[in-house]
């Protein structure tokens, strides 16, 4: 029986939750891991990991300026904004 | 000319012959939409005033004589997932309720350029999270064929957009089954095109490793047209396959004789609708008769598919949708505390269900202690799935069986229980994981209802899914078939 901290995954995840969410949410993904616990049936010791299915790496370009989105066109969602910054509260 | 329905290549040759103007065909569709869009909900954001003006700079040109790409005038809906400049694009999450793109998905840029007319965005389940359309933050839409039904998802407002004919045309994402589900759903064709051979640029992520755009249509025909328009090559996303595509729509009218198709096994059996079934079997005696050869095939690790899915799409989702907090463009909630309970109720409050189950679960699997167990051994698993098509691959031309297990299913019936919710992805997920392409075409009906048959085939191998998928319409008929509306 898996048992999963809600809270502690809540706060990884920024989410705030009721304790009513907490119960339904951990009841559902603790069916959908013990689900996931079929995958230990598969012995994969000396399987490599396919973190992504095209045999591409490290895909840089010149490190070059060219053509970029205008400051103000970046700024046009801002919820919040002083000049060229985003405004947030106090971080502390 | 009889606009409804008309496939847009048949719409192409109309325009071009100035026997009907873009405007008109706009206007038609834009009618269709006032008509039907309220029972419907297959849009977000409809734009007429933009639309329009692209018809009217179609009909334009066209009057000063120009020569006009393929699919110029056509009128195509775009899944509210794909940002479009200065149009508003919400990936049906409240979240996003009133974020307007500063720039344009490549897609976009390669459809705009074609002259193709956009008229609207389309609902969705929230962030592409879903089967359904039923975890749209702002309204479920509802399947043509009986309005009871779901429509299928995450593309559910474009499938329905095509079958209805709202849309000639139309765009979605496909991560686990989001085109072709809904595509088989409805009615319609569908496409997942192999990893990498569309650009993601402007494609809100989901899962980077597994997203692909891709075009739904009513025929075959129209959806080679579609994916030769936005397929290629973008040096804007570094998950994008280099080289050149080819012309999809050479696939059309070839032969099947001698082709080699596999039906995996564990795709046919148990979990698959008696109904859905013999559609299935019956199809295949088509292609049968048109010549292929047919043979059971087995993939062993298909039943490990939808675990692995679960983890590897959510973990990714985690960490992809930690983006959205309020900071720079979305919903922020007024008066917050300080920065952390700006970003706490922000999400909580902009983000459905769904979703922050979808990103607990993807936060568990990479959390410390628990990654190798779950996320890195469903990678491993990931692996072996795409090591079992490799190996039917080099057997087989292409893969056949059942888009989905079942047709529609009733709104609400698995609101409550996500895992059956996700038990219904068991034929698509697979292709999503090895990164083959997938359509699903029109097979038939069961109980009245679409059912449509999936042609999974070999890396960059779309060429010989439209060539099947091709030779069985044409032989068959079913996508002349129209729910009553």
């Amino acid at each position: 029986m898996i048992t999963i901290d809600v809270d502690h995954v809540a706060l990884l995840s920024r989410l705030e939750l009721t304790a009513e969410e907490k119960k339904i949410y951990a009841g559902q993904i603790r069916a959908i891991l013990e689900y996931a616990g079929l995958l230990e049936e598969l012995d994969t010791e000396n399987v490599p990991p396919t973190a992504h299915v095209l045999p591409l790496r490290n895909v840089f370009r010149e490190d070059r300026v060219e053509d970029h989105l205008p400051l103000e066109k970046a700024m046009q969602n801002a919820p919040d904004r002083d000049g060229n910054y985003f405004k947030v509260p106090r971080l502390v | 000319m009889d606009l409804l329905y008309t496939p847009a290549h048949e719409l192409q040759r109309g325009l071009a012959a100035r026997q009907i103007s873009a405007g008109e065909l706009c206007r038609a569709v834009l009618a269709r939409i006032d008509k039907l869009d309220e029972k419907l909900r297959a849009f977000i954001t409809v734009t007429p005033e933009l639309a329009l003006s692209q018809a009217g700079e179609v009909d334009r040109r066209i009057a000063a004589g120009e020569e006009l790409p393929p699919l110029a005038g056509i009128p195509v809906a775009v899944k509210d997932v794909i940002c479009t400049r200065g149009v508003r694009t919400t990936c049906a999450s409240r979240i996003l309720h009133n974020f307007v793109p500063p720039y344009n998905a490549t897609v976009m840029e390669k459809i705009m350029a074609r002259g193709m007319v956009m008229v609207g965005k389309t609902n969705m389940d929230e962030f592409a999270m879903g089967s359904s359309n039923e975890n749209s933050g702002y309204y479920p839409a509802s399947n043509p064929w009986d309005t009871q039904r779901v429509p299928g998802g995450s593309s559910g407002g474009s499938a329905v957009a095509v079958a209805a004919g709202m849309a000639v045309l139309a765009l979605g994402s496909d991560t686990g089954g989001s085109i072709r589900q809904p595509a088989s759903f409805c009615g319609v064709v569908g496409l997942k095109p192999t990893y990498g051979a569309v650009s993601r640029y402007g494609l809100v992520a989901y899962a980077s490793s597994l997203d692909q755009i891709g075009p739904i249509a009513g025929n075959v025909a129209d959806c080679a047209l579609l994916l030769s328009a936005i397929a290629g090559y973008d040096p804007l996303d570094s998950t994008s396959a280099p080289g050149e595509r080819p012309d999809y729509t050479k696939s059309l009218n070839q032969e099947i004789r001698g082709l080699k198709v596999g039906v995996p096994r564990e795709y046919m059996g148990e979990g698959i609708d008696p109904g859905v079934r013999g559609v299935i079997d019956g199809a295949l005696k088509v292609l049968a008769s048109l010549g292929a050869e047919i043979e059971e095939v087995s993939l062993p690790h298909s039943k490990y598919a939808i675990p692995a899915y679960y983890l590897i799409a959510t973990a990714e989702a985690s960490s992809n949708l930690a983006r959205y907090d309020g900071v720079s463009y979305g919903y922020r909630v007024e008066d917050p505390g300080d920065v952390v309970d700006m970003y706490m109720k922000s999400r909580s409050r902009g983000f459905g269900a769904e979703v922050k189950r979808r990103i607990m679960l993807g936060t568990f699997a990479l959390s410390a202690g628990y990654y190798d167990a779950y996320y890195l051994k469903a990678l491993k698993v990931r692996t072996l799935i795409k090591q079992d098509f490799d190996r039917a691959f080099e057997k087989y031309d292409v893969l056949i069986c059942p888009t989905t297990p079942s047709t529609a299913f009733r709104k609400g019936e698995k609101v409550d229980d996500p895992l059956q919710m996700y038990l219904s992805d068991i034929t698509t997920i697979s292709a999503n994981l090895a990164g083959i392409p997938g359509i699903s075409v029109p097979a038939g009906f069961s109980g009245g209802l679409p059912v449509g048959m999936q042609i999974m085939g070999r890396p960059f191998g779309e060429g010989d899914l439209l060539r099947v998928a091709h030779a069985f319409e044409q032989a068959t008929g079913h996508h002349k078939r129209r729910p009553e509306l």
